[in-house]
């Protein structure tokens, strides 16, 4: 099988100080793949480089036919604009089928009704007229997911997908997830602190500490030193 | 209507009304998008430079336009960069770079004219400043604007909404910040003749946020603020001619007024709601 995104010693950084050094990794389709470290570890460089915002400095990363032609659906970080923002939910999710669309001004049928597909995915089709600022956090998750599967239902990227969300609508971002996953076959890679959840929801972790600390299954990552040390408390 | 017709037989107030609202609308559509993006300080500080350009080209009797135009342009590209970095705080920086040009133009101006009829009018505006010229550029202006935001619009949203998903789907962000940056600074420095430098960026601001009170989507609020706008500034030269008050002012208060009543609308509204 091949991979959709493939890297061999790569190094990714800003001028002259590399933040991710020789990364060796790849994302099968179907993988659930979370990337985990401390702040500055590196992480965010990582989902840039894999996202294609910034160019490798060294070593090669290789990107499937499949995927270069659809893109990553990308759900980036919640920004407190955001918060605050007079969108329809339709609006929002709408926006991600944008990067189908080359130099054509407007939507296509196929593309509304596209929009509309995925927001019956995430359950999100009664809230089709809400304004986006009015919603749970829960529910802007929902929207954000629902536009990233606009763009492609290959590969998304998450970059800290609970950040600011409450305990139960943690546990319904991850439970869409694992849906998408399992019943979808989409491929998801995130990033995340929430370490402690993770390792029970996904099926490979890939720790960074500007290098590779480990990169493997969540139940090698489990019962591995480094693993037991991050997940830390009641392990000891 | 018949006060309007009566003012439409002179020629400046023709071209007030007209420039006027063109400016109206173009400062109301690239000033949702800047609202937004909590740029809003940015049109208030590019006021404030186009003001410091302005007394330097008078001083040394160049065109206006053709002084604060580039100056200004420059000038928003360097608050973006600024305000994206965010090294320095940028509404501090913004504050700072608004006072010294200001500063600036009112040194320039006491050391060589004084304070010609020419420069007051610059800071709170006047209905005899626009020539045929402004009028013809404040059309050219508003035909890009409109058609950026036809053709662009969902690009714009995108841009608006979440940079770092447009930039991930390949849109070309750093241009539509550009674009908007380059005809904001037009913008101001066309409406700032008749509304005045310390007025002018209430054009971009009001009509966005008296819009994001009411309408819930992102075409509601545009919509509604090129309405609202142009409603706003007609209302605004009624005014100022009937009452004798000064046109930029007179149009700000006539702004805020509609802010309130659709604040009281949404408030209204949640209480039924």
């Amino acid at each position: 099988m091949n991979g959709l995104i493939t890297c061999e010693h790569v190094d990714f950084g800003y001028e002259n100080h590399d933040a991710v050094i020789d990364v060796t990794m790849e994302i099968l389709p179907g993988d659930y793949l979370c990337i985990v470290g401390e702040n500055g570890s590196g992480k965010s460089t990582l989902m840039k480089g894999i996202l294609g915002l910034l160019k490798p400095t060294a070593g090669t990363m290789t990107v499937s036919e499949e995927l270069r032609r659809t893109g990553i659906g990308y759900l980036p970080q919640q920004t407190a604009a955001q918060k605050d923002f007079p969108a329809t939910v339709y609006e929002v999710v709408q926006s991600g089928c944008l990067s189908r669309r080359g130099l054509r001004p407007f939507y296509t049928k196929a593309e509304k009704e596209l929009t509309l597909e995925c927001m019956e995915k995430l359950g999100i089709t009664p809230l089709r007229k809400h304004c986006y600022r009015e919603l749970s956090g829960g529910q802007q998750q929902r929207v954000l997911i629902a536009r990233a599967l606009c763009a492609t239902s290959q590969l998304l990227l998450l970059d800290e997908p609970i950040t600011g969300l409450d305990p139960s609508a943690i546990q319904e971002v991850y439970g869409i997830l694992r849906k998408l996953n399992r019943e979808e076959g989409v491929t998801i890679l995130m990033v995340s602190h929430d370490i402690s959840n993770v390792v029970n929801q996904v099926n490979k972790i890939l720790h960074l500490q500007q290098r590779v600390l480990f990169y493997g299954s969540a139940g090698e990552y489990k019962a591995s030193d480094i693993g037991k040390r991050f997940l830390g408390g009641e392990e000891e | 209507m018949s006060i309007i017709a009566e003012m439409l037989s002179y020629p400046f107030l023709v071209r007030a009304f007209v420039g006027g609202i063109f400016v109206s609308l173009c400062a109301s559509l690239l000033g949702v998008s800047l609202v937004l993006k909590r740029y809003s300080m940015i049109g208030d500080g590019l006021s404030h430079v186009s003001f410091g350009a302005l007394s330097i080209a008078v001083a040394l009797g160049w065109s206006p336009l053709a002084v604060s135009i580039p100056v200004v342009v420059l000038a928003a590209f360097f608050l973006l960069r600024i305000t994206e970095n965010g090294k320095l705080k940028s509404d501090a920086a913004i504050a700072m770079i608004s006072a010294s040009a200001l500063a600036i133009g009112i040194i320039i101006t006491s050391l060589t004219t004084g304070m010609t009829t020419d420069v007051s009018s610059y800071m709170f505006g006047s209905i005899l400043a626009m020539s045929p010229w402004d009028v013809r550029l404040s059309l050219i202006l508003s035909v890009i604007v409109l058609g950026l935001f036809v053709f662009c619009y969902h690009k714009l949203f995108a841009v608006t909404f979440d940079e770092s998903f447009a930039r991930a789907t390949g849109v070309r962000v750093d241009f539509y910040h550009g674009m908007i940056a380059i005809l904001t600074a037009v913008t101001i420095v066309l409406g700032m003749r008749m509304m005045g430098a310390m007025l002018i960026s209430s054009l971009i601001i009001f009509p966005a946020l008296t819009s994001m009170r009411v309408f819930k989507s992102f075409r509601g609020v545009i919509l509604s603020s090129g309405a609202v706008s142009v409603i706003c500034f007609t209302i605004g030269m009624v005014m100022s001619y009937t009452c004798s008050t000064p046109a930029g002012a007179s149009v700000v208060v006539v702004n805020l007024i509609c802010f309130l009543l659709f604040a009281a609308w949404q408030a209204v509204g949640r209480i039924r709601g």
